[in-house]
């Protein structure tokens, strides 16, 4: 099977990234090495072509009706000005996939959906579509997305764009150009740390991605691979489709409760996430740090008072703790702050403790 | 890059021979390929070896991997360098990101590993 390329994909091995293959796509892994990356966004300023991302579009008389349908956020709280984190949800209440929610206008609105699901996701909404008076466009090959991350990313951008983005908000979005070509932007990512992503059909994307890395330099810009993409995004405790969540955990246990909006009408999943809401979670998604030498990673499995009670989910280095962190499903009884358990790495059983999440949280110095 | 009086394995290993002592570590194409490590497990001095078995673990940021010895011997020291350094590894992979200090028990298992020249030919190979 031939790799899918990004519009970018001769831009990355210019700058002499490592490729990979990632989900289908060849994608840059890292270009002067993931620590150095992660360090760089957290201090500086990070580019990331994330064009891999699927978008899929909902338009027509009732696409506001059926994205309300299938995510659990209160979608008719959107503008064009606004845009939100949600899922589309099963009707037990656990992930087809997490996403983003542009309004593009009224009649028309815009998915932003992990590279891996996106097909699935397409199949997932035209199921669910009949009695809806709406169109749904799988466009994700069409899209370039650029994110730039990091303390310095307002300071690249804003001289760079027709729109005022010092004034968005978190979760802002608007229409815009960059050097001619038109962008949809928006205060958001994947790092935690402030920053935008930008859209664009453009067939000249490289364009955007030359010009933020040309004026980023002074700022000490990076252009930054999956590998940090992936240690920023645990730091900061953002869901991994598939390491974190997926078709067997709920929103509920995922800890996303707070996207969940009851009163906005019947979704898909309410029914569920209610009941479970009032009876109480089992378990919980939790974030842990090992205390002894060693690394967990997704599927090491997870012993409280020596009995295996899950495996971890998603489980890295952290370059800015500088130790190994992750996350895993708790039994809710054991799921305050402190608790000590162990982790089976290779054949020994290493100890880590529950602690507070995000692991990382902008502004703190540690 | 590949010094010609090491020998070579093809799981990436290096080793240096001194008149029955030997050094070893991992590869520059190895330390590449697993990017920024930090962490390095090594076994204990005085551990006995044999040929190609797991002397320890080395875990960057995205992989854990097992490093084998490259011949059988006793260890007659590690670098205690790297628990504090592991980015030796990635900087110096031939020099001081080396691994431990070997005693060689039979010298002829070297015949068995790679030349810097055949070394070059293998990863060129993965490379492609």
């Amino acid at each position: 099977m031939t790799l899918k390329k990004t519009r970018l994909n001769s831009s990355h091995k210019k700058l002499g990234a490592k490729m990979i293959e990632f989900s289908g796509w060849e994608m840059p892994v890292e270009y002067s090495g993931v620590i150095d990356e992660h360090l760089a966004v957290r201090k500086k300023a990070g580019l990331f072509d994330v064009s891999h991302m699927g978008e899929i579009v909902i338009s027509g008389r009732q696409a506001l009706d059926f994205v309300q349908y299938l995510t659990p956020n209160d979608a008719a709280c959107l503008t064009p000005e606004k845009a939100q984190y949600s899922c589309l949800t099963t009707p037990q209440g656990t992930f087809v996939d997490d996403l983003l929610v542009y309004c593009l206008d009224q009649e028309k609105y815009l998915l932003c959906v992990n590279c891996s699901n996106s097909d699935k996701d397409y199949e997932w909404i035209l199921s669910h579509k009949e009695g809806f008076d709406v169109e749904v466009e799988n466009k994700s090959d069409d899209y370039t997305q650029i994110a730039l991350q990091g303390p310095r990313a307002l300071e690249i951008l804003k001289p760079l764009i027709d729109v005022n983005i010092e004034e968005m908000n978190l979760f802002g979005s608007s229409w815009g150009e960059i050097e001619g070509e038109e962008v949809l932007v928006s205060r958001t990512g994947y790092t935690g740390e402030d920053g935008f992503e930008v859209y664009t059909l453009s067939s000249r994307p490289e364009k955007i991605w030359d010009v933020i890395l040309e004026r980023g330099k002074n700022f000490g810009v990076n252009p930054i691979g999956l590998g940090a993409r992936d240690t920023l995004r645990l730091e900061s405790r953002l869901m991994l489709y598939g390491n974190d969540i997926d078709e067997t955990t709920t929103v509920l246990e995922a800890g996303l409760g707070w996207l969940v909006k009851y009163k906005k009408g019947e979704f898909l999943g309410r029914d569920a996430l209610l009941k479970q809401k009032e009876e109480g979670i089992k378990r919980r998604l939790v974030g842990f740090e090992v205390i002894e030498r060693g690394i967990a990673r997704p599927h090491y499995p997870v012993f409280i008072e020596g009995d295996k009670v899950s495996e971890v989910n998603s489980g890295t280095f952290s370059p800015y703790l500088k130790k190994s962190i992750g996350l895993t499903y708790f039994p809710v009884e054991y799921k305050e702050i402190g608790t000590e358990f162990e982790i089976g790495i290779r054949d020994r059983k290493v100890k880590a403790r529950v602690v507070p999440t995000p692991f990382y949280k902008r502004g703190e110095k540690n | 890059m590949y010094s010609d009086d090491f020998y070579y394995t093809k799981n990436h290993e290096w080793i240096q021979e001194k008149s029955g002592k030997a050094t070893v570590g991992i590869t520059d194409f190895a330390q590449k390929q697993l990017g920024d490590v930090v962490y390095v497990e090594l076994p204990k001095v005085g551990k006995k070896l044999e040929f190609h078995q797991s002397m320890g673990v080395i875990e960057s940021v995205k992989a854990v991997s097992d490093v084998y010895s490259p011949v059988s011997g006793e260890v007659m020291e590690v670098n205690k360098g790297l628990d504090d350094s592991p980015e030796l590894v990635n900087q110096d992979p031939h020099g001081k990101g080396w691994f431990i200090r070997l005693k060689i028990k039979d010298e002829t298992e070297l015949e068995k590993l790679m030349t810097a020249s055949e070394y070059e030919e293998f990863i060129e190979g993965i490379e492609e």
